[in-house]
């Protein structure tokens, strides 16, 4: 059915932003729409704006918070709030002062809207279908589930996007992942990722933008779709994108900075027209039945090394690199996971910090106590979302189930701000890396859903979430 | 940037695959404003033990690692995170390059704009080199060659603009800011607002 101008959601997005085309010897100026910056990856990239003289070209597009290295303890107010460490708090600072110097709008820590930045831009309205989305951060990719292409990019680049709002790139190659069938009860979004990471690779996805598809993924809500997208760095691939569809713009009605009135009708009927045409080719497509999947957990220290959580650890069949990482994690082969006892759970992090997500949790946890030997950590990915928890009673469910409730942040996933697992113990963690120590220093990491992290806080070791699943 | 023609040096190993960028330089260092002085730090939970003596049996502790600038790396070196301080940590260490049979997308490209080599070559070389560490190897940016002991050359992948970068030396945002009219341009005509 091909007739050569059929194009992917991606072509569309790429090809409208083009200030100019790629050639054999240059790469294409890209027109970057929405700039996400916060205070880890942009400090070094003020200095060189300071140092050559330049302004910030476009402060409207770019949009600041404060998530990595801010402390999540509860306090009764922001003036409290200790960060951790001298570095930290210089950060923290510089990202005060070069928004304030550069007139950038910052979620800081007055701001009611302050959170994790990937949960902060969809929750705003800024994050929307056709956008070029970028951040000095590899999880930028979550944004691809408004059909916005968004990607991560280091701190030389956000240089370059501060100065010119453009990028130098080069077009990736397109890889359609189908999801098809209807996932079973239990089974979640990040189930779903975590099995098309074990099946592509953690390198499957390199060179790649990713256009999830299929059945399973449209019947998902924005929130699932944003934990499919958020984990595509984890398979390799910069960005991860989902067509626009009615789903998209149920979300995104009346949020503060989507288009009003007839703006809204004419954005609407545009971003509808940027779904992948029929015929349109990808360089690569890869399919996957959703109907078969399991709950999964991983086994390794790559997000790849997954099983589903009732099977038994694989065997490092003369990998090195296997091996090594089986013995990191002290974990055997021929074994399953729920032997292995469990010392915290985390539920938060820009993959599993939603609303949705704090629900599912709460829904296993309810009316059980968290294990005597487990620290569990409940930490929502914005203020807004810990607001409509709170209104939920999600806080007093977790609260008297005996998990601590904190402030938004990106906490325990990546051990710079004060929340870290200690070393050697194990924890189960909605999070997207369990990669050695990143959670802390010898820190033990198995990536779940919130419902196998909520089951596994109750029984103290890697539980099966669907025996706690109500009818 | 300074412009780098050729790099000689002996190779440095570190076999494992996926070697992501928490481990070239774990996250609590990333509380920092500048660029400088993350070397210190450079794969620090395998250069250091828990009570931070350095780690013997870690190659980059060996007498023989002292001098080398080139580091042979498993598959898919440079996973994960998009912080540009793994680059920056590695060359305030001392490396100028890594050569692997796969190199991740951020992390190559931030290394790029630094001047740090990503060189991805065949599988049969790497086996090569990871099977001989420490050998004296050759890397001609202008050519695109890895030249390996006895003079065999094997010629590695590069986009045209970053090779032309390194060359001269050219920093990336002046290339941008000479497109200033054009950027201005499509700001002006584009059909939607963002």
């Amino acid at each position: 059915m091909s007739d050569g101008t059929a194009k992917t959601l991606f072509e569309k997005v790429w090809s409208d932003h083009l200030v100019k085309d790629e050639t054999p010897e240059t790469p294409a100026i890209l027109y970057i729409d929405l700039h996400l910056i916060h205070e880890v990856t942009t400090p070094q990239a003020f200095t060189l704006l300071r140092e050559k003289g330049l302004p910030v070209r476009r402060p409207d597009l770019t949009l600041g918070t404060m998530d990595h290295s801010t402390p999540t303890t509860p306090v009764r107010s922001f003036k409290d709030l200790a960060v951790v460490g001298e570095g930290a708090a210089k950060q923290v600072v510089a990202m005060q002062d070069n928004c304030k110097e550069f007139g950038l709008e910052l979620h800081g820590f007055d701001s009611a809207h302050r959170g994790i930045v990937h949960v902060i831009g969809p929750e705003l309205g800024a994050t929307q279908p056709g956008k070029t989305i970028v951040c000095g951060d590899s999880h930028t990719s979550t944004h691809g589930a408004f059909g916005a292409l968004a990607f991560g990019i280091g701190t030389t680049e956000v240089g370059h996007v501060l100065a010119t709002q453009c990028l130098l790139q080069r077009k990736p190659k397109t890889l359609a992942i189908d999801v098809s069938g209807t996932l079973q009860s239990g089974v979640t979004a990040k189930d779903v990722i975590l099995a098309i990471i074990g099946k592509i690779g953690v390198d499957g996805g390199t060179g790649f933008c990713i256009e999830f598809r299929g059945n399973a993924i449209e019947a998902m809500d924005m929130e699932a779709r944003m934990t499919v997208c958020n984990m595509s760095i984890e398979a390799g691939a910069r960005a991860g994108m989902i067509g626009p569809d009615e789903t998209t713009l149920g979300y995104l009605l009346g949020r503060l900075r989507s288009p009003q009135g007839p703006d809204w009708e004419a954005a609407a009927k545009r971003w509808l027209t940027l779904r992948t045409d029929a015929g349109a080719n990808f360089d690569k497509s890869v399919g996957i039945d959703g109907s078969t999947l399991q709950p999964m957990v991983t086994f390794g220290t790559n997000p790849g090394m997954v099983i589903p959580v009732t099977a038994e650890v694989p065997d490092a069949n003369g990998d090195p690199s296997f091996r090594k990482a089986l013995d990191y994690m002290q974990v055997t082969p021929g074994k399953p996971l729920s032997e292995s006892s469990v010392d915290v759970v985390f539920v938060g992090s820009c993959t599993n910090s939603r609303i949705s997500d704090l629900q599912q949790a709460a829904d296993i946890i309810r009316g059980h106590k968290v294990a005597e030997n487990v620290r569990m950590l409940v930490v929502p990915g914005s203020q807004q979302i810990k607001k409509e928890a709170e209104a939920l009673g999600l806080d007093k469910i977790f609260q008297e189930s005996g998990a601590e409730w904190r402030e938004s942040g990106c906490s325990m996933c990546l051990g710079m701000n004060g929340d870290t697992v200690p070393s050697g113990q194990l924890s189960v963690s909605t999070s997207n890396r369990n990669f050695e120590g990143r959670q802390g220093i010898g820190a033990r990491t198995i990536l779940a859903s919130p419902m196998t992290a909520a089951a596994s806080a109750i029984e103290g070791r890697v539980a099966d979430p669907r025996r706690y699943l109500q009818d | 940037m300074d412009a780098i023609r050729t790099l000689n040096s002996r190779t440095v190993v570190l076999p494992a695959t996926d070697i992501d960028t928490d481990q070239i330089i774990p996250a609590r260092f990333l509380t920092t404003t500048t660029r400088e002085g993350l070397g210190a730090d450079l794969f620090h939970d395998w250069r250091f033990t828990a009570d931070g003596e350095e780690n013997p049996e870690f190659v980059l502790n060996q007498p023989q690692s002292s001098g080398c600038s080139i580091l042979v790396a498993g598959r898919n070196f440079g996973c994960g995170s998009s912080r540009e301080h793994a680059p920056w940590a590695l060359l305030d260490y001392g490396l100028q390059a890594v050569i692997s049979t796969e190199i991740a997308d951020i992390f190559r490209s931030n290394s790029l704009k630094n001047g740090f080599l990503p060189i991805v070559i065949d599988d049969v070389s790497h086996r090569w080199l990871l099977d001989n560490p420490g050998c004296e190897v050759t890397i001609d940016i202008e050519q695109s060659t890895l030249t390996l002991p006895g003079g065999k050359t094997v010629s590695y992948p590069i986009d045209d603009f970053a090779r032309y970068c390194l060359l001269e030396g050219i920093d990336q945002l002046g290339f941008l800011q000479k497109h200033n009219t054009e950027i201005d341009q499509y700001e002006e005509t584009r059909p939607w607002k963002p």
